[in-house]
């Protein structure tokens, strides 16, 4: 029976079907909050889904003399884990008192996943675009991770240094979420525009640059594994917005969760379409030395309470 | 289920934009297409970058030596099923270059074309008026 309730967990609930339809419903208010900046009509509704029905008809082709098994296990790579991580936040957001220790750890790695997914597969795919796509994307990663780790080892400092995710999200129920203080503004600051970086929107989305590397690392893909990874990007559309009210924001237990991760999404939005791309070397510079030092003023106000 | 797949493939056409001659009037034709005015993203018609993502390929320009082994490298690189419309004269027959000595043919006569769009070059109008008609020989 809990062996079923796992694999219902998993496939259908919090997991991989109910984060997918949702996720691709965010892609759709993406591309048409996106058509209004730009003064047009934009896509109806199920555009995200009937993209994603044509990519599963179309014949996937491997490119000659690319290794087949990492190709593939490049897309697969993320779906997993974004799976898992959509279980891990909704369990633990509406039932704190199932946390273990150490998932926010957990949850990093998780997060991590994906991008080494996008390297491993473009890598895999024997084309120098791919190539220089996924050396970019490898660079990106190292330069938000530090910003990231920095707001997690804040926010676990201002829960009192536990690294529980259910205590984190228990903790601002009972004492009012993290974001109400000085040190809680400058973590959200620097989170929205990590989950920027690590959506690929547009500052950064260098590693994709459709104008000049083509596509980049997704340049080979097409067919179900191209679908595999619309598909992880727009439940991480879901999934990190979510991660970041359940730390900051006071988790998503009630229904005014909806109309925050409504809010950071158009934010996000509203970056991307307001913005120029980035070159590499900027976005570095950007994240480690402007972002690295914000985030770290933020670290020594959280440490005096503030 | 077949019905799902292919109303899927009839709602969201990519298309990948390939310029086979230097004359570039119908290029700019088909960039107007894709901007805010005419907003052809309104029926799922997204610009892509690599062959490998779509599934209509908008060819332009007049076919010669040089570029035909190009072309058909793009054609078969592109996953089947997937759509040719070729925009513009030059694609219907060689117009005005039909004398040249590195022309060799029109399309037809290498690649199977779906829709043929005439007009030198044709109107942002009469563009998306052939990609419709190029889905609705879908069935």
């Amino acid at each position: 029976m809990n062996f079923i309730r796992i694999l219902f967990n998993y496939f259908i609930f919090p997991g991989f079907l109910f984060t997918a339809i949702v996720g691709m419903f965010l892609t759709w208010i993406d591309r048409k909050v996106t058509a209004r900046v730009q003064m047009r009509v934009g896509p109806p509704w199920y555009q995200p889904y009937a993209d994603f029905m044509k990519l599963l008809l179309k014949e996937t082709i491997i490119p000659e003399g690319a290794s087949k098994t990492l190709f593939f296990m490049g897309p697969i790579f993320g779906l997993i884990s974004m799976s898992i991580l959509a279980v891990m936040l909704f369990t633990m957001n509406f039932s704190p008192e199932n946390s273990f220790a150490g998932d926010l750890i957990v949850m990093i790695y998780l997060l991590a996943l994906p991008p080494i997914g996008v390297i491993i597969g473009g890598s895999a795919s024997k084309n120098p675009l791919a190539s220089v796509g996924a050396s970019r994307e490898m660079t990106q990663y190292f330069a938000y991770e530090l910003p990231f780790l920095i707001t997690i080892a804040g926010i676990v400092l201002k829960s009192g240094g536990t690294i529980k995710f259910g205590e984190i999200v228990y903790l601002q129920r009972v004492n009012g979420p993290f974001l109400y203080s000085i040190s809680g503004i400058i973590f959200a600051i620097v989170f929205l525009l990590v989950i920027q970086a690590k959506l690929g929107f547009v500052p950064f989305d260098i590693p994709e640059a459709e104008q000049e590397i083509m596509a980049g690392p997704y340049i080979e893909y097409s067919g179900v594994a191209l679908a595999i990874y619309k598909i992880t990007k727009a439940m991480m559309l879901l999934l990190l917005p979510v991660f970041m009210i359940s730390i900051l924001w006071g988790g998503v237990g009630d229904w005014w969760a909806i109309l925050k991760l409504l809010l950071i999404i158009v934010l996000i939005i509203l970056i991307k379409n307001t913005n120029p791309r980035l070159r590499i070397d900027q976005a570095l510079k950007f994240f480690w030395i402007f972002l690295g030092i914000f985030a770290i003023i933020g670290l020594v106000l959280a440490m005096k309470g503030l | 289920m077949g019905d799902f797949k292919l109303w899927g493939l009839k709602k969201s056409p990519w298309v990948f934009h390939v310029a086979a001659a230097s004359c570039n009037n119908c290029d700019i034709e088909i960039l107007d297409v894709l901007t805010p005015k005419w907003d052809v993203e309104r029926f799922g018609i997204v610009l892509v970058g690599s062959p490998r993502h779509a599934d209509a390929l908008l060819i332009t320009g007049v076919l010669n030596r040089k570029s035909l082994p190009r072309v058909l490298r793009v054609y078969e690189q592109t996953p089947k099923p997937c759509l040719v419309i070729g925009v513009g004269t030059c694609t219907c027959h060689c117009h005005m270059f039909e004398k040249s000595y590195n022309v060799v043919g029109p399309y037809d006569r290498h690649i199977p074309v779906d829709v043929f769009i005439p007009g030198c070059p044709p109107k942002p109008e009469a563009i998306i008026m052939g990609v419709v008609k190029a889905l609705k020989r879908l069935g």
